[in-house]
């Protein structure tokens, strides 16, 4: 008898939550949401100027599925380009969930057995198997996002790409700045106390080039600006991003930002109420009164660079760095209820700034490293064991980045920033 | 127990066609399920849905060898907690004692591989990997056996100590911070035939030999009577201490081994998901087979099946993996649950008199 009481309490409580949260909804006072603007970048449509032959296949591999921020902006380009050259969906074959091991060997030779002429890979650390399954089947072009090995395992049909993202970062940081500067005005803290919070993944190039970049926008528009980095050491950990997170807002932060993948930092600023610059797509429908804007990288216009080179029979380049003129670079729209006022004008002009050459975003007169300008730098360009640096990259006043290779290759410790662990 | 005047009993045994019965009654059933779940939810004909299962796994030679490939691995890992679980001790530390296995062997590759020749390398990978394996599951073991600390938690533990011990050599490894360390293929295990040859005729002898370990040993009786009573062995003088901790030698030693497979034999590299949850998924396996090497042969297919199973789903259909993790969860439920009815069945109570 007990138990039956026990149970109906229970469903009783049970059903008053459900009414309980539809009455509260109710009630609650709506203020005028401004919501998101258009993209300060205007869109590049992609140029199609060959048709693709019905027994065309292409293959993609994902190291996680769309519940990671960044594998969903791979597949989200991957429905653009099937949308836009009309594949149907057995001329386009998507793998999620493949690990960076010999697993992705087998995907990748799955998909050769599939029929598929060419096969895209979107994690670091797939690399050494897909070069592997390159070496098996020179027939069938194998591309890879974000790797470093392309141009020197001198393979025709392996081919490396990224995006010179680190402009969309800078352009981001201008809208992390100008919230700051808001803030600053509106007297909720000095101008000394604007410090940004930021949760890497590794101590990886990729991760510092976007963070330093991230920061120097900001800094371009609020001088006094400093950052503290957490890393995680992985790239999808939602509690470890989350908790990250958190710990840099007790530090005192006053506005995020992140470069991992998980939703666990904006998450966590959404709930402490902290402005956050996200990374790889819009977090605004489940962060509206937090996020103010993202940088991206939009692979649609690579898919459709590689499929073009194949089907009329031209050669993909060993290493392809797409730009905000590409299309490659994207932000999102900007929510305008969060964001300070002007920052859509000021991303406008800094775009603009970026496409004429005015700005350099790894100008060497913008930072300096344990308190000196640099005049040369070695980075490490070319992957070898000892990872031993081997190229120079600073030349007329700035660090040629992502030119020499299409993953990032700066590295610099730059002043202002605090990495609070470099265990990762 | 009593809920609703219903009441739950132990079973006599049945024969055993009849159990077959009942099992196939529930993967029947199962199916049906899946099918107006899938159906439901996305308007797909779940006869399609099967068939891609069935081709994701036996679709092509190189499935059946990747299928048979992960049957092995997850066969081994399950094959090294088996001994500990038939003696009540709960070894949840497969996962970490696999990655440390591997991690030790990635070591050796690292910085003996050039400086050895090939056989003693070959060697050397073997020791080293079977004995970090032993360390880390003989180390919660003495715990165990002399201040009776609780296994569970300690095994929990020292996975995340493994974990976290991969990324810090691999921080170290890898000066450039990407922690993806480029595979070291020329110092991996030799290769017979195929790849995976070597693998799975490891793992085939290595089930012949726990099986003959546990079903026709004094040591494998040892195990069955320290897991049935504690008491009972002391009393006709076993050394529970000393069976305690030999036993999770035994499994360290297999878990060592599955490591070596993973690494040395497949990936010639190590990142802290090289094993991927399946030193948990083997416990799953190990109690679904009831402790029987032989049986976990067809378990371990069975989660794998539909492990390779869903993901082609998802790739055919595009759906969702969840819908893939829906499909093996209900597929599940219904095997674990006629387990259960196999041995207690529910009768309903006359009046609170019930006896039994």
């Amino acid at each position: 008898m007990k138990k039956i009481l026990a149970l109906v309490l229970s469903a009783i409580l049970v059903l008053g939550m459900f009414v309980g949260c539809g009455s509260d909804s109710n009630e609650v006072d709506v203020p005028e949401i401004k919501g998101m603007s258009k993209s300060p970048i205007d869109t590049v449509e992609l140029t199609v100027d060959y048709e693709v032959p019905g027994t065309f296949k292409i293959g993609f591999i994902c190291l996680h599925d769309e519940n990671s921020t960044y594998d969903l902006n791979f597949l989200n380009a991957v429905d653009t380009i099937q949308k836009t050259l009309k594949l149907s969906d057995s001329q386009v074959i998507v793998k999620t969930n493949v690990p960076e091991g010999d697993e992705c060997y087998v995907a990748a030779k799955d998909l050769v057995d599939s029929g598929c002429n060419i096969i895209f890979a979107n994690s670091f650390g797939h690399e050494d198997f897909m070069i592997k399954a390159a070496k098996e089947f020179p027939d069938v072009q194998f591309c890879h996002a974000t790797g470093t090995k392309a141009h020197t395992e001198n393979l025709k049909n392996y081919h490396n790409a990224f995006a010179s993202i680190y402009e969309g970062r800078y352009l981001a940081g201008v809208a992390a700045g100008m919230k700051l500067n808001e803030m600053i005005a509106d007297g909720k803290f000095t101008a000394e106390e604007a410090k940004i919070g930021y949760v890497g993944a590794f101590t990886y190039a990729e991760v510092i080039s976007g963070y330093t970049s991230f920061y120097l926008g900001a800094k371009s528009v609020c001088p006094t600006v400093t950052m503290d980095v957490q890393f995680t050491g992985s790239w999808y950990d939602a509690p470890k991003e989350k908790n990250a997170a958190e710990a840099l807002i007790a530090k005192g932060c006053k506005l995020i930002s992140q470069h991992a993948d998980s939703m666990g930092a904006p998450g966590a600023c959404e709930k402490a109420g902290i402005p956050n610059v996200s990374y790889n797509g819009s977090t605004y429908d489940s962060c509206y009164e937090t996020f103010i804007i993202s940088s991206a990288i939009n692979w649609a216009p690579y898919y459709n660079y590689i499929i073009g080179s194949y089907v009329k029979g031209e050669e993909i380049a060993a290493d392809w760095c797409g730009g905000i003129a590409e299309g490659s670079v994207v932000l999102t729209g900007i929510n305008q209820d969060v964001a300070a006022e002007g920052t859509f004008d000021a991303i406008k002009k800094a775009v603009e700034d970026i496409k004429n050459g005015t700005i350099k975003v790894f100008a060497t007169k913008n930072f300096t490293v344990e308190g000196k300008e640099l005049t040369t730098y070695l980075a490490d360009v070319d992957t070898d064991a000892a990872f031993t640096p081997d190229t120079e990259v600073i030349a007329d006043g700035y660090f040629h980045e992502s030119e020499y290779r299409s993953a990032p290759c700066f590295d610099l410790r730059i002043d202002g920033i605090t990495l609070l662990n470099q265990e990762f | 127990m009593s809920l609703f005047g219903l009441h739950i009993v132990k079973r006599e045994p049945m024969s055993w066609y009849k159990n077959m019965f009942v099992r196939a009654v529930a993967i029947i059933a199962s199916l049906i399920l899946s099918a107006v779940v899938i159906t439901l939810l996305t308007n797909k004909n779940p006869l399609q849905i099967y068939a891609s299962m069935f081709d994701g796994v036996f679709g092509s030679d190189l499935r059946i060898w990747s299928m048979a490939q992960n049957v092995a691995i997850l066969l081994c890992i399950s094959l090294a907690v088996t001994p500990a679980f038939k003696m009540r001790f709960w070894n949840c530390g497969a996962e970490g004692q696999v990655l440390i296995g591997g991690l030790a062997n990635v070591s050796v590759m690292m910085f003996l591989g050039d400086k050895l020749t090939y056989p003693v390398l070959i060697i050397v990978m073997i020791l080293a990997s079977v004995a970090a394996g032993i360390i880390w599951a003989v180390i919660p073991a003495i715990f165990k056996a002399i201040w009776n600390t609780n296994e569970t938690l300690f095994t929990l533990m020292m996975n995340y100590v493994a974990i976290q011990l991969v990324a810090f050599f691999l921080k170290y490894f890898v000066k450039n911070g990407s922690g993806v360390l480029t595979p070291m293929e020329e110092y991996g295990l030799p290769v017979i035939g195929h790849s995976y040859v070597l693998n799975i005729i490891t793992v085939a002898v290595l089930t012949v030999l726990v099986y003959i370990y546990l079903k026709r040993t004094k040591q494998g009786y040892e195990i069955s009577v320290v897991g049935e009573s504690e008491n009972t062995a002391k009393y006709i003088g076993i050394n529970v201490k000393k069976v305690i901790i030999r036993t999770l030698v035994v499994s360290g030693a297999i878990c060592g081994i599955a490591g070596l497979l993973l690494v040395g034999g497949t990936n010639h590299t190590i990142s802290t998901t090289t094993v991927d949850g399946r030193g948990f998924t083997a416990i799953m396996v190990s109690w679904l087979a009831k402790f029987n090497p032989v049986f976990m042969i067809f378990t371990s297919f069975l989660i794998v099946f539909l492990q390779n199973g869903a993901n082609q789903v998802s790739t055919d259909f595009r759906l969702p993996s969840a819908i893939s993790d829906i499909i093996t969860g209900i597929i599940l439920f219904f095997i674990i649950g006629c387990e259960f009815f196999l041995q207690y069945k529910i009768v309903a109570s006359k009046s609170g008199k019930e006896n039994n």
